[in-house]
């Protein structure tokens, strides 16, 4: 038995643990969920039984002239840059931290910075292989198994196994990213700078939640293009500088050592240019984060929601005045602009605001993320369960309410009863 | 991949080739330019993967899978397969742990483990060694374990076959001086590989398969007779060596 938690540390339980070397080595018995690198903060990896994919690594082959990369379930983005950029290939999404795999970036349906513009990371799988729950293997595809596939992507590992899969890389002349920085005043001010920006490929912007009054929701919003010349190199994580710089946003004592660590903290003219490695543009918590695991034993929590356009500005505002009101926010909160989402039934984006915040382990903060669900579903939203470990099964399945069909399909591939994680037995999926 | 040698090209020949720390070897010797591998091993679809996974992460890198059987004639014969038009470095890396206590009582087993971690690669030694003093060169790497340095209750089916491959090596050593051909025999303590999951489980700290793949190449190229691997490991069983039976019978590890 291990005791297995997710990126959070909380919750966490003692498992029994598999882990197979080779593919022929995985066997299904007790209900069972599969787990990656356990990038997920709460407990979607978690069960009593788990099958560790990790040793189960390997590239099956690489076409350097088209791009096309096929591997097994255990292979992390990681290693996905190591590998090819220098060699001129790019993943097609990627989210905040390399440290996912295939599997669980699938599994999950990843978004990065670039979702407007590129969608989500099932968007580029071509086929998935996966093992169902009676141990056959089928592969699924746009044109096989179609509705297997398509529930697969941010299907959280409830379909089956994901063994291996084929996914399309994006070209890239340079490993650097052309950045423009843009420091706002106001929400107004950031929502109107990413309509300003919405041609950009890649965008983001480090929001404050802490500020009220007529500053909430100022930010730094960065946006990138991956530059046209220059280096192609991959230089592997490490404790990167972000180079630019932030205002001086108000923060306690522990936050402003996060900030201290990862910018300087001077004045920041209102926009600024440079370029930048890859690696300080998508990866720049990359020590951070670590920092933050040996916070505190009580772990922490991430809270993620998505409000539709159509909902207009006002939730957001009404959201974030209510975060900054209690003080509880983390300092920094990161909002992206979604496009279109894709047709898969868990699957988290669809066009509007995400917002993603860090939160510590402490009642009153159960209390506020109870009432920002109520708010959050009011206004015709929903969560990020990769990013959930608390939410109740009636938010779930209001944000969700495809819900049933993904349950309908996996009756019918025989997943009902052999995958199980800790967060699908709370959310109400059998 | 053909099994025809171009001039100047690194080729390498692993036995076990899907053990992990094989695995982390071949990666190594590929980033430092070996360009030709021939696998060999029980379960063709696995080493079929392991080729496949280091001709995709290292270009221009070619290596083929064979699967090999244990007697004395399938073992020449694939080695034969194998050894196209030369062979520069070899590594025998096959091996697995068995559960001592499964063991007694089970003769059948200990003659099977012991094929596994004695006789079968000693065979396959056999057939290099003589391969490559026909070659007039070459570097071969055996991994043996400091569990062979002494028998202990605890593991002592496994320890006499790694304690036989100590000794074999040890007088193939000393043929070979001087004849271009070297051997090496890796001892490594406890390592963080599946076949050791269960300690990995019970919180031991075990060293890397990647710190221990990198002692052996190190070795293999300097030409080293034995490596521990990692070198504490040398002091450590010096010592567990010399402790004499009245305290080692007290002693649970």
């Amino acid at each position: 038995m291990t005791y297995i938690t997710g990126w959070g540390r909380y919750p966490g339980q003692d498992a029994t643990v598999q882990h197979p070397a080779f593919l022929d080595q995985l066997t299904l018995g007790e209900p069972t969920i599969a787990r990656g690198l356990a990038r997920s903060y709460g407990d979607s990896a978690i069960g009593a039984h788990a099958i560790d994919m990790t040793a189960l690594s390997r590239v099956r082959s690489f076409d350097a002239e088209t791009g096309v990369l096929v591997a097994e379930a255990g292979f992390s983005i990681d290693e996905m840059l190591r590998l090819f950029v220098p060699r001129g290939w790019f993943p097609p999404v990627t989210p905040g931290t390399r440290f996912v795999t295939l599997g669980g970036a699938i599994a999950a349906d990843v978004h990065g910075k670039n979702h407007h513009v590129k969608g989500s990371f099932g968007d580029h799988v071509h086929w998935i292989d996966l093992m169902l729950g009676d141990g056959s293997v089928v592969r699924a595809s746009r044109t096989e198994h179609p509705e297997l596939f398509t529930a697969t992507i941010g299907g959280m590992g409830l379909t089956g196994i994901i063994l291996s899969a084929e996914l399309q890389l994006q070209p890239i002349s340079s490993s650097r990213i052309d950045q423009v920085t843009v420091k706002t005043s106001s929400l107004e001010d950031t929502l109107d700078a990413f309509d300003q920006y919405a041609s950009s490929t890649y965008s983001v912007a480090w929001i404050d939640c802490i500020a009220q009054g007529s500053k909430l929701g100022r930010s730094v919003l960065t946006v990138g293009e991956h530059a046209s010349e220059g280096e192609l190199v991959s230089r592997g994580p490490g404790k990167l500088v972000v180079p630019f710089d932030l205002p001086n946003f108000t923060l306690n004592p522990v936050t402003m050592k996060i900030f201290n660590s990862v910018v300087y903290a001077k004045e920041l003219k209102r926009y600024a240019e440079n370029t930048l490695p890859f690696e300080g543009f998508f990866y720049p918590l990359d020590g951070v984060r670590d920092w933050n695991r040996g916070y505190g034993k009580a772990g922490f929590l991430q809270y993620q929601f998505v409000l539709p356009l159509a909902a207009g500005r006002q939730p957001l505002a009404e959201i974030l005045a209510r975060i900054a009101q209690t003080g509880l926010g983390s300092t920094l909160a990161v909002l992206k602009v979604f496009g279109k989402g894709n047709d898969s039934p868990l699957s988290f984006p669809e066009p509007g605001y995400t917002l993603a915040l860090d939160f510590q382990v402490k009642p009153r903060v159960l209390e506020l993320l109870d009432r920002l669900d109520e708010m959050v579903l009011h206004y015709g939203g929903r969560h990020y369960l990769a990013k959930d470990s608390r939410m109740s099964a009636e938010t779930f399945k209001a944000g969700y309410p495809r819900w049933q069909e993904f349950e309908a399909l996996r009756e019918r591939y025989g997943a009902i009863g052999k995958f199980r994680s800790a967060q699908s037995a709370r959310l109400g999926l059998a | 991949m053909s099994a025809i040698k171009t001039p100047g090209a690194h080729r390498v020949l692993v036995v076990g080739a899907t053990s992990q720390i094989a695995q982390e070897c071949m990666q190594l010797w590929a980033a430092g330019g070996a360009t030709e591998f021939v696998l060999l091993g029980r379960n063709l679809e696995r080493l079929q993967a392991v080729a496949d996974d280091l001709q995709s992460r290292n270009s221009g890198v070619g290596a083929l899978a064979l699967e090999s059987g244990s007697t004395p004639e399938q073992i020449a014969q694939v080695v034969d397969e194998a050894w196209g038009a030369g062979v520069d470095t070899a590594l025998i890396a096959q091996g697995s742990l068995p559960d001592q206590a499964l063991l007694e009582g089970n003769p059948l087993e200990v003659q099977r483990e012991f094929g596994v971690n004695a006789t079968v690669p000693i065979l396959f030694v056999e057939s290099i060694a003589t391969k490559m003093l026909e070659q007039g060169s070459g570097r071969l790497a055996v991994i043996g374990s400091v569990a062979g340095d002494r028998g202990r209750a605890s593991n002592y089916v496994y320890g006499a076959a790694k304690a036989a491959l100590g000794t074999y090596t040890e007088g193939l050593w000393q043929r070979l001086a001087g004849s271009g051909v070297s051997v090496t025999l890796v001892k490594p303590g406890p390592t963080a590989t599946p076949m050791t999951q269960h300690l990995v489980d019970e919180g031991q700290r075990l060293a890397s398969a990647e710190s221990v793949a990198a002692a052996i190449v190190r070795g293999v190229e300097r030409r080293v007779p034995v490596v521990y691997a990692p070198a504490k490991w040398r002091l450590i069983m010096s010592i567990v060596r010399a402790i004499p039976r009245p305290i080692f019978k007290r002693l649970s590890f």
